[in-house]
């Protein structure tokens, strides 16, 4: 039987960050129970296409989906094991966010007693400066108050959301984080590290204008904001990041994330290896059968839709795309060097028929020559400096 | 159509400075003339190119024939003949000022004379027309019609107390317009009896018949089947068709008799061959001597023209052709350059005219161009006795056989209100001008007159002048001659390679400032790379500015998740296309745009 894995999108939350772009809002309890109403009759209403699968991987994340009644998450994965053939030993994460009432004692073990194994905390910062700045709305002393309650709940697969190069921070700043997070008791068996990008549509972006690439060609910072580090900054504390959780039995297995052995989250590697998925709720995207599509992104078009007029989920699914050999061997290849093992050149000829060198030959020898992609048995994988310069050699993979 | 006499015959243009409204007031009076109705009236009938339309100005000049039925009761026929209104195409102006026996002066009533009103007015003057004024846009609120007047007698000393008041947009004042021509514009003076002996005042080329000819007949008869013959050029042709010019069409009639303003067509193919300023006349019965005035046009501003698809070269060649048939004045021959491969040295009478061919080729022929620095024809006197004209700084010789270089000056005059006379005299300076006079022509203002260097003034001069003067300042300028100068080259490493596209030649006391400037704009443009990347200005080897493009660290998407895989594909996409438009000079790729922009070196200064 065929794999896939389920995203389910909750997209509320307390307040937006200032550097959030995810699509997530502020929204009352009646529009919520609303939400779950017509997310409970998505999920019956894919009940069909997902017969010939069994559900290894689910991911329910924001938004905040500990800001809404813990209750709804309870209803919803009985309502998911109840239709779908859920694997025993299937990984089940929710994101958390330490400021929000589902971060509890008792919402944590009813979401343990729901079957959910694994909690991923948005820590982004141990500075209560830095957490304000960031416009998080809880501090360093609820978070630990929220990591006891998870591991007094029984999760044993935790992993906490940390920040670097924000505003203003400096190499040690952004140790200090890092030490923290690893003086925790027991630590966690995850962390994702990332750089802050600004996005656009974000405070941030008003703030600091574009420059998520290329951190020091610089727009103009409004009066008042931090500078952001420079791009060699931002670069020594990524690589200091690596260095200092492989010391603590961390590896790094993809771009941003870490890992002790066997907990990598199998849920986000079946993104970064193209395996399908099926997202549940406002702009959940999926990839499924060789098409990807995501739902409308209005929420009164979605509880419309799935209530009102029993359209199913003909009537929320948005720019489906067939994706023919060509684009799915790009994506193959530039979401799979998003890890760090790389791609394995008999799973692109077993998917695609055709032998990776036949197909890229000159690009994989010409970023080889530059030392920026490295063969390494059955894998083909970006260096370290490849790393840096992930995009550059992304891109030479479009055909 | 019944032949008219030449008492009942008007040549005439209309001269103005730019914007003034002249091409509104052909309009109005074709309209009124009746050749017409409203709804077939194109919003500027003389203008037929779009290029022309968007910009306001007039390029090719034209011609067109109205029948006027005056106060008096008999009907006149009008030639009226439309000129360019740039420097650039001075020479075309001249002679269709010599097809003309008059002129109608344009004049704005709320801008008064400026410096092109001068300069054409005397330009029609050294003609011998009769020039009568007219005033217009007397709409506008800001308008000063007496002031103007007395303007016009003042600074050109012409009456003008009886000047028709006009508002072309508006269409009041025509009927004075047309009735002034009647009256004040001389007829036609010619020997109907005499050998034939016309004036080409313009040529356009038909990909059916051949070059249509424009012709002003002075003496004699032009008509179907008689051989005529190009005096400057000898060329001979059997006439195939005469005829007039209808508001945008073509009209064949039997003859054209001395006086007549019209057209001619002989199978002929090479518009060379019937060059503006040629005298037209009959080979089995010529003419004694051709009208004076005739001289063949040179480029005075090159530059290099490359296709920026390199596979696209064969149609930038088939496109400049086909331009060249249009276009006695341009000039190209194919060069070659490391950096932009296979192109061509092409050559304008100034940089409006580049700028137009430029636009043509990449809108009628959907051409992408990469062009290189314009400049002017410097001559290069060499140490063994020899002489050249240099038209691409990438063939100047080495320094040690260089005698010395000369490069062509300009008299230029610029007409301003008083306020802005210290910063238009420290443009001038800056740009190397010499001083030569100041002029009050009324209290408020003046005529600055300065010999500048041709190669100051091809960039941005226009813009210089007009946002030093809140616009206020207008110029006008004509070649002095070539003069010696202290010239170097300045060339651009990149990444310690020479991009020769990038090479220009400058006065050697601008270099430093050129090449520090041509610097930073690069380092701008040049995408960082995986290593540094030098950029570098140096004159004769020597290395007299430099910028650094720093190695590019990081280019990494931070997160990328099920949900952001569509944008993460449309980044990679971009910079992929990015990466395309790029010229790869030895492993460094420099975006085309690069290659433009120091085209602007001033800007945002």
């Amino acid at each position: 039987m065929n794999k896939i894995g389920l995203y389910i999108h909750i997209p509320f939350c307390i307040q937006k960050c200032l550097y959030c772009d995810f699509l997530s809002f502020p929204e009352g309890k009646k529009q919520q129970a609303l939400y779950f109403d017509a997310l409970k009759n998505e999920i019956l209403c894919s009940k069909e296409e997902c017969k010939e699968y069994e559900v290894d991987t689910i991911f329910i994340g924001g938004g905040t989906p500990t800001a809404v009644a813990p209750d709804e998450i309870a209803n919803m994965m009985k309502l998911i094991r109840d239709n779908y053939n859920v694997l025993d030993d299937a990984e089940i994460t929710m994101e958390c966010n330490p400021g929000t009432i589902g971060a509890g004692a008792d919402a944590m073990k009813l979401y343990f007693d729901a079957g959910i194994n694994r909690i991923s905390i948005g820590l982004q910062s141990a500075n209560d400066k830095e957490l304000k700045l960031l416009g998080r709305i809880h501090n360093r002393q609820q978070f630990e108050e929220c990591y006891r309650n998870v591991r007094a709940a029984g999760f044993l697969n935790v992993n906490v959301d940390l920040m670097g190069a924000l505003p203003g921070q400096s190499i040690s700043d952004y140790e200090d984080n890092l030490n923290y997070v690893l003086s925790l008791d027991p630590p966690p068996e995850h962390i994702s590290a990332y750089s802050l990008i600004i996005e656009e549509g974000t405070p941030f972006y008003e703030m600091y204008g574009e420059k998520t690439e290329s951190i020091d060609s610089a727009g103009s910072i409004s009066e008042g904001a931090l500078p952001l580090p420079d791009e060699d900054t931002e670069r020594d504390m990524y690589h200091r990041t690596k260095d200092i959780l492989s010391e603590n039995g961390y590896h790094r297995y993809e771009i941003s994330n870490y890992a002790k052995d066997k907990f990598e989250c199998a849920h986000n590697v079946r993104y970064w290896k193209c395996r399908e998925y099926l997202g549940f709720g406002l702009g959940a995207a999926s990839l499924m059968k060789g098409r990807r599509f995501s739902n409308t992104r209005v929420l009164s078009e979605y509880t419309k839709s799935l209530l009102d007029e029993g359209e199913g989920v003909a009537g929320i699914r948005r720019d489906e795309e067939i994706l023919d050999d060509n684009a799915m061997m790009e994506e193959f290849m530039f979401m799979g060097l998003r890890l760090i093992q790389g791609v394995n050149v008999n799973d692109f000829y077993s998917r695609f028929g055709k032998e990776i060198f036949d197909v890229y030959g000159d690009v994989i020898v010409n970023l080889i020559e530059k030392e920026l992609l490295v063969r390494n048995g059955d894998y083909l994988r970006l260096t370290d400096k490849g790393l840096d310069v992930s995009n550059y050699c992304m891109a030479e993979f479009l055909i | 159509m019944a032949e008219f006499d030449q008492s009942k015959i008007r040549n005439f243009c209309i001269v103005a400075h730019i914007d003034h409204g002249k091409s509104t007031l052909a309009d109005r009076m074709i309209e009124t003339t009746g050749v017409l109705t409203s709804r077939e009236m194109q919003n500027q009938v003389l203008d037929n190119m779009d290029i022309e339309r968007e910009r306001g100005i007039t390029i090719k000049s034209q011609a067109v024939r109205m029948v006027y039925k005056a106060k008096d009761g008999e009907e006149y026929v009008f030639n009226m003949i439309d000129t360019p209104g740039h420097v650039d195409f001075g020479y075309e102006v001249s002679r269709s000022l010599a097809a003309c026996d008059g002129a109608i002066l344009v004049v704005d009533a709320t801008q008064g004379v400026e410096a092109q009103t001068l300069a054409n007015v005397y330009l029609a003057l050294d003609h011998d027309l009769d020039v009568f004024p007219v005033i217009n846009k007397i709409d506008l609120p800001s308008a000063r019609p007496d002031e103007v007047k007395e303007e016009i007698e003042d600074v050109i000393g012409i009456e003008a107390h009886d000047a028709p008041l006009v508002s072309a947009k508006l269409g009041t004042g025509i009927e004075d317009v047309l009735e002034n021509v009647v009256t004040k514009i001389p007829a036609p003076k010619g020997d109907s009896t005499a050998p034939l002996k016309a004036l080409i005042f313009d040529s356009v080329y038909d990909s059916y018949r051949g070059v249509i000819v424009f012709v002003r007949v002075r003496d004699g008869v032009l008509k179907k089947g008689m051989t005529a013959k190009c005096m400057a050029s000898g060329a001979s042709w059997e006439v195939v068709e005469v005829g007039y010019f209808g508001p945008g069409q073509f009209i064949p009639c039997d003859e054209l008799s001395a006086g007549s303003v019209g057209y001619f067509t002989a199978s002929i193919k090479n518009i060379q061959d019937a060059r503006v300023g040629d005298t037209v006349t009959d080979a089995d019965k010529p003419c004694e001597e051709a009208l004076p005035g005739y001289k063949k046009v040179m480029p005075m501003v090159y530059c290099g023209l490359y296709p920026a698809d390199t596979a696209k070269y064969p149609e930038l060649r088939d496109a400049l052709e086909k331009l060249q048939l249009n276009d006695a004045s341009l000039f190209y021959e194919p060069e070659t350059s490391q950096a932009l491969g296979f192109g061509f040295r092409a050559g304008f009478l100034g940089l409006l005219h580049l700028e137009v061919i430029q636009e043509r080729l990449e809108r009628e022929y959907n051409l992408d161009l990469v062009t290189t620095a314009p400049g002017v024809v410097y001559k290069v006197y060499k140490t063994d006795g020899t002489v050249f004209d240099l038209t691409n700084p990438a063939n100047l010789p080495d320094p040690s056989e260089i005698e010395y270089m000369e490069e062509p000056i300009v008299n230029g005059e610029i007409m301003v209100t008083t306020d802005y006379v210290g910063s238009i005299m420290q443009l001038c300076q800056e740009r190397r001008g010499k001083y030569i006079s100041t002029e009050y022509i009324e209290a408020t203002r003046a005529v600055l007159k300065y010999e500048l260097p041709l190669n100051e003034i091809i960039y941005d001069f226009f813009d210089a002048l007009k946002s030093r003067s809140r616009g206020y300042a207008s110029f006008d300028y004509e070649i002095k001659g070539y003069e010696r100068s202290e010239l170097v080259k300045l060339d651009i490493l990149i990444n310690h390679e020479q991009v020769d596209a990038l090479s220009f030649i400058v006065h050697k006391d601008g270099a430093y400032e050129r090449g520090r400037k041509m610097c930073e704009k690069l380092k701008g443009e040049i995408p960082r790379h995986l290593f540094e990347i030098p950029i570098q200005a140096a004159v004769g080897g020597k290395i007299i500015a430099r910028e650094t493009v720093k190695a590019m660290r990081k280019d990494v998407l931070a997160k990328c998740y099920g949900g952001d895989i569509s944008r993460k594909r449309k980044l990679l996409e971009k910079q992929k296309e990015g990466k395309k438009k790029m010229r790869q000079i030895g492993s460094v790729e420099i975006p085309q745009q690069a290659f433009l922009s120091v085209l602007k070196l001033d800007e945002g200064n």
